[in-house]
């Protein structure tokens, strides 16, 4: 029994971390009933731990509110969760894509922040219609006539209707689910009886049923028993059930036009689906397509490495499971000489990369070493062939090598404008080539030409910055390029330090080197000696820092109650130790392979 | 928990190591920036519960271990002089009637300047070793420390103190905030001319959750760094030294061995000490007389209250050979003059310290050794957690 279409209100929230998106949905799968008292969790849809405790959503979630309004209807409001970080605004865009409308919510005290210029500009591009709401209005420092301004100016959309809730204590969360109903539009009246016609929006592994996909269907019926077809993919499957979240897993007899739903059909791998794809009736297909997605591309590379190396059959075991469950994380097997096996891995962002890092090392308990992120460089040999590089450490002798090209990309950056002059500094130290500057009212959009390698190495970090979090940045790859690159090796105590070798452009070799041969020194332990930290290319050295040896070490106070904590810190120094490595005498900590890539430096 | 599982059975044997008993009195008038204790704010304490509890709990311990004289009770805190003294009074009678003492028994008190008026109050209650919060000797770093007493009231709280008790000491925080190795030196050298036997002389250090570490990361306090503090602690070893004040450990200078801490003796030296009151710590027994045992009393007073009434107030833990072993390493290292015996610290046929390890300490000039006693050297005294840390390093011997 489907719904009628005009019953039914296919919804998203937007909003940046922290303002309150997961406690509202909490809030309103409780109000209309989705869950007991007993049976709610705290945010209930960040399932995953990691997501939990960071307080960021990583998949897309989706629930069925039912909702009895006050014109006496009954409603089908189905929220679709979507991530915040612009890492996984691929995820954004098509859950966005299943939905008519989005609330926007704005923490009253905070205000318009960057994620959620960039994720309302998301929604925007897909014409969905937005229903502002300001949460947190309980707290003293709320001022929503100040961020209804915000809103207007920053953003450019109406705010003088938005509503003021408190996600919290619950307040106006009635309001929230009227202005669902009336002010957000309902889907297109597909005819349920046409050949099916359905978006697979998302898809994800569960143990007993398989890979699970959840579908928007636009035209037909989906229906249990039936045999679709993939039509990107071109693959067939019988469907063994469908259904819709509330937010439990509840199987129902159909799908129909409008419908926000999952079905199962026995499929394998997350990798057998293609997100975005059309799905269609066997026998019957539908005459055209949907438009579909681009798939998210990594873009970022790094190794991981187990820290003990017998553990790297656990780690290989933990990254094809991983891998499993998304198809946006990539990897292949590496070697180094200081790390031995382990794996060069793609990611989307950097974001994804310590999310990535984080459930290996939680989920799967493996301690991992994680090496500088880097991208793909494509070299021409001196006798005519092309190798791809994808790690710094497999630098071919200069001799051999004819040219270096690395991907650029082109970046669309929204910036308010006095906000202007830091970001066209930050593009053109990044060897940025300017393509466009035009004006919308109070905001520039700027259009750049970026080396990527120039945007892994912590340009989301100095946008933010100089931007003060207003930024909203996109980008595309386009083409291979040619550069004067150079490896850059580091050593320290004089010896090569392959993990952190990194290729440069020439003419920023020597700031680089220098910004990282300062960050290893803060970075670093001191030791019981001194300890040179070089920055080289080839046999010159192009920076240097000492980092001088260590004065003390020992506690002011220690008494009879000072025994056990000192005995229990000592057991997790122990602890600590296994994730360092050891570079002839010197040991660096795991955390100074990551960090050295964050730079801040002006 | 069960006396039975812990009462070793009486056995021949090694003589049972000396006894200590720890009182910790958890309430403080109000809470020190820099401070990481156990500690309450005494406006919400109930201290008339807290002392019943901790007299049963006394009770107790005379129930779950082989009653022996006490060579020391210490009232540590928090701020044990804010007990009345008949509280104090009543502590002590309770011991000695349930443990005894040994001759010279040390009975110790740590006093803050701000209750120098009951200090004759609580010398006649029974204690005879004060040492005092004095922690600054000018106003200016008194403030900067946060403490409620003024450097007047710290100087006659001595003079009051010296014509109360037989033994005297006081603390003194250095390393402060904008404090220049010349002040330290005038500071240090005027804090010996008082006259008392012993002196506790810490470096001030930043520890997690206190109200320094939230201000040094808000960057409204910045102490000296590692280099200058480890040239005060230079320049304190060679100005105590000098004026016949040289250190027995770490942070600890006395005049004459007499005038030395009986009661953190018992600590460094791994005998036995038995802990009343919130969070408080316990340990006794060693691998050779059938394993070491370690107690922590629950932190909060309350919880603390309620379970003693049930007998059930400390968790304990058992203590592996070499668990034990590292504590011995760590906490005997710091006697700076004595130095660590391996021969009695590390029970014996298990594990010892890696030799490689300790010839390399020596090579570094860290450490000496002499048969199998190891004592820091003057360089080593900067580093004694690092190399306590490479001596814990055990292997099976």
């Amino acid at each position: 029994m489907t719904t009628d279409p005009s019953r039914i209100r296919n919804f998203s929230i937007v909003a940046h971390i922290d303002h309150g998106k997961s406690t509202l949905a909490d809030r309103l799968i409780q109000v209309t009933g989705g869950l007991t008292d007993r049976e709610m969790k705290e945010q209930v849809l960040d399932n995953m731990e990691l997501e939990r405790e960071r307080g960021i959503t990583i998949k897309a979630q989706t629930v069925r509110l039912h909702y009895k309004a006050k014109d006496g209807e009954d409603y089908v409001l189905n929220l679709i969760d979507t991530p915040g970080h612009v890492d996984f605004a691929y995820e954004v865009s098509r859950s966005l894509y299943a939905c008519e409308g989005a609330l926007l919510v704005v923490d009253a005290a905070q205000g318009v922040e960057a994620q959620t210029l960039a994720n309302v500009y998301q929604a925007i591009d897909v014409d969905l219609d937005i229903v502002p709401v300001l949460n947190k209005i309980d707290l003293p420092a709320a001022d929503p006539d100040r961020i209804r301004d915000q809103i207007e100016d920053v953003i450019g959309i109406e705010a003088h209707d938005a509503l003021e809730i408190s996600a919290k204590t619950g307040l106006g969360i009635e309001d929230v689910l009227e202005a669902i109903v009336e002010r957000l539009p309902a889907p297109p009246a597909g005819d349920p009886d046409a050949p099916l016609k359905a978006l697979l929006v998302d898809s994800w592994y569960d143990t007993y049923l398989g890979v699970i996909c959840l579908v928007r269907v636009i035209e037909g019926t989906l229906k249990k028993g039936q045999k679709v077809r993939m039509m990107g993919t071109g693959a067939s499957y019988g469907v063994d059930g469908v259904g819709v979240f509330t937010p439990m897993k509840t199987e129902t007899a159909s799908l129909g036009p409008g419908e926000i739903g999952f079905l199962n059909a026995s499929i394998k791998q997350v990798r057998d689906t293609r997100v975005g794809d059309t799905i269609t009736e066997e026998k019957r297909p539908t005459a055209d397509m949907l438009p579909g997605f681009k798939p998210a591309v990594p873009v970022v590379f790094c190794g991981l490495f187990p820290v003990d190396a017998a553990d790297f059959e656990d780690l290989r075991d933990a990254v094809e499971r991983l891998a499993l469950n998304d198809a946006s994380f990539s990897f292949e097997m590496e070697t180094s000489a200081a790390l031995g096996f382990g794996f060069r891995c793609g990611f989307l962002g950097l974001l994804h990369l310590e999310v990535i890092r984080e459930r290996l090392e939680r989920e799967y308990s493996v301690d991992l070493i994680t090496t500088a992120p880097s991208v793909v460089y494509k070299m021409a040999l001196t006798g005519g062939s092309e190798v791809e590089l994808h790690n710094p450490a497999d630098m071919p002798d200069p001799v051999k090598i004819d040219s270096i090209a690395e991907p650029w990309i082109k970046a669309t950056i929204l910036v308010p404008d006095e906000y202007l002059g830091g970001v066209l500094k930050l593009c053109e130290d990044r060897r940025g080539v300017q393509k466009e500057l035009t004006y919308a009212g109070t905001r520039a959009m700027l259009v750049y030409e970026l080396p990527l390698n120039e945007v892994v190495f912590d340009f989301y970090d100095r946008l933010k910055s100089v931007t003060k979090g207003y930024a909203s940045f996109d980008y595309q790859f386009i083409e291979y390029r040619t550069g004067d690159l150079v490896k850059m090796s580091i050593l320290v105590n004089d010896e090569p330090v392959d993990a952190l070798s990194m290729i440069v452009h020439r003419g920023r070799a020597e700031m680089r080197g220098r910004a990282m041969c300062e960050k290893l020194k803060e970075l670093i332990p001191r030791h019981m000696f001194k300890i040179p930290i070089q920055a080289a290319i080839g046999g010159r050295v192009i920076a240097r820092e000492t980092l001088s040896a260590m004065r003390k070490d020992v506690t002011a106070k220690c008494y009879g109650g000072d025994a056990t904590r000192k005995r229990k810190l000592l057991d997790k120094q122990k602890a600590g130790k296994k994730k360092m490595r050891q570079y002839g005498n010197v040991e660096i900590p795991q955390e100074a392979f990551i960090a050295a890539l964050k730079m801040d430096q002006d | 928990m069960s006396r039975d599982a812990r009462t070793p059975e009486p056995k021949p044997g090694p003589t049972p190591d000396r006894l200590g008993l720890y009182i910790h009195w958890p309430y403080c008038a109000r809470i020190c920036p820099y401070c990481d204790f156990n500690v309450y704010k005494a406006a919400n304490g109930k201290p008339d519960d807290l002392l019943a509890a901790m007299l049963a709990d006394l009770d107790q311990w005379a129930e779950r271990i082989d009653p022996r004289p006490l060579a020391s009770l210490h009232f540590g805190g928090g701020t044990p002089s804010l007990m009345e003294p008949a509280a104090i009074a009543a502590v002590i009678e309770r011991a000695e009637m349930l443990f005894g003492f040994e001759p010279g028994v040390e009975i110790g008190l740590e006093a803050n300047p701000a209750e120098r008026a009951r200090l004759s109050g609580i010398s006649s209650a029974g204690v005879n070793r004060l040492s005092l919060g004095v922690q600054a000797l000018d106003d200016a770093s008194l403030k900067a420390l946060g403490r409620d007493h003024d450097s007047a009231a710290g100087l006659e709280a001595i003079e009051i103190a010296q014509s109360n008790f037989e033994r005297v000491s006081f603390d003194l925080i250095y390393a402060r905030e904008g404090q220049t190795p010349e002040a330290w030196a005038a500071e240090l050298e005027r804090a010996i001319g008082f006259g008392v036997g012993h002196l506790s002389l810490y470096q001030l250090t930043i520890e997690p959750g206190t109200a320094f570490q939230k201000k040094r990361d808000r960057g409204d306090l910045t102490p000296p760094d590692d280099d200058a503090a480890a040239d005060m602690f230079e320049m304190t070893q060679t100005v105590t030294a000098s004026h016949g004040f040289p250190a027995y450990e770490v942070s600890n200078h006395a005049r004459t061995r007499a005038d030395q801490s009986t009661h953190n003796r018992l600590y460094w030296e791994g005998a036995d000490w038995i802990g009343i009151g919130p969070g408080a710590h316990s340990r006794t027994g060693r691998a050779a007389t059938g394993g070491r045992t370690g107690w922590t009393a629950l932190l909060r007073p309350a919880d603390y209250v309620e379970c003693v009434a049930s007998g059930s107030a400390h968790a304990t833990e058992a203590l592996s050979a070499e668990d034990e072993a590292v504590e011995r390493v760590m906490m005997g290292l710091r006697l700076v003059e004595d130095g660590l015996d391996l021969a009695t610290a590390i029970p014996a046929g298990q594990v010892s310290p890696d030799p490689g390890q300790v010839a390399s300490l020596v090579e570094q000039g860290l450490i000496t050794q002499q048969d199998r006693r190891i004592c820091l050297t003057h360089k080593g005294r900067l580093f004694a957690d690092y190399v306590a840390n490479r001596l814990a390093e055990l292997v099976s011997s």
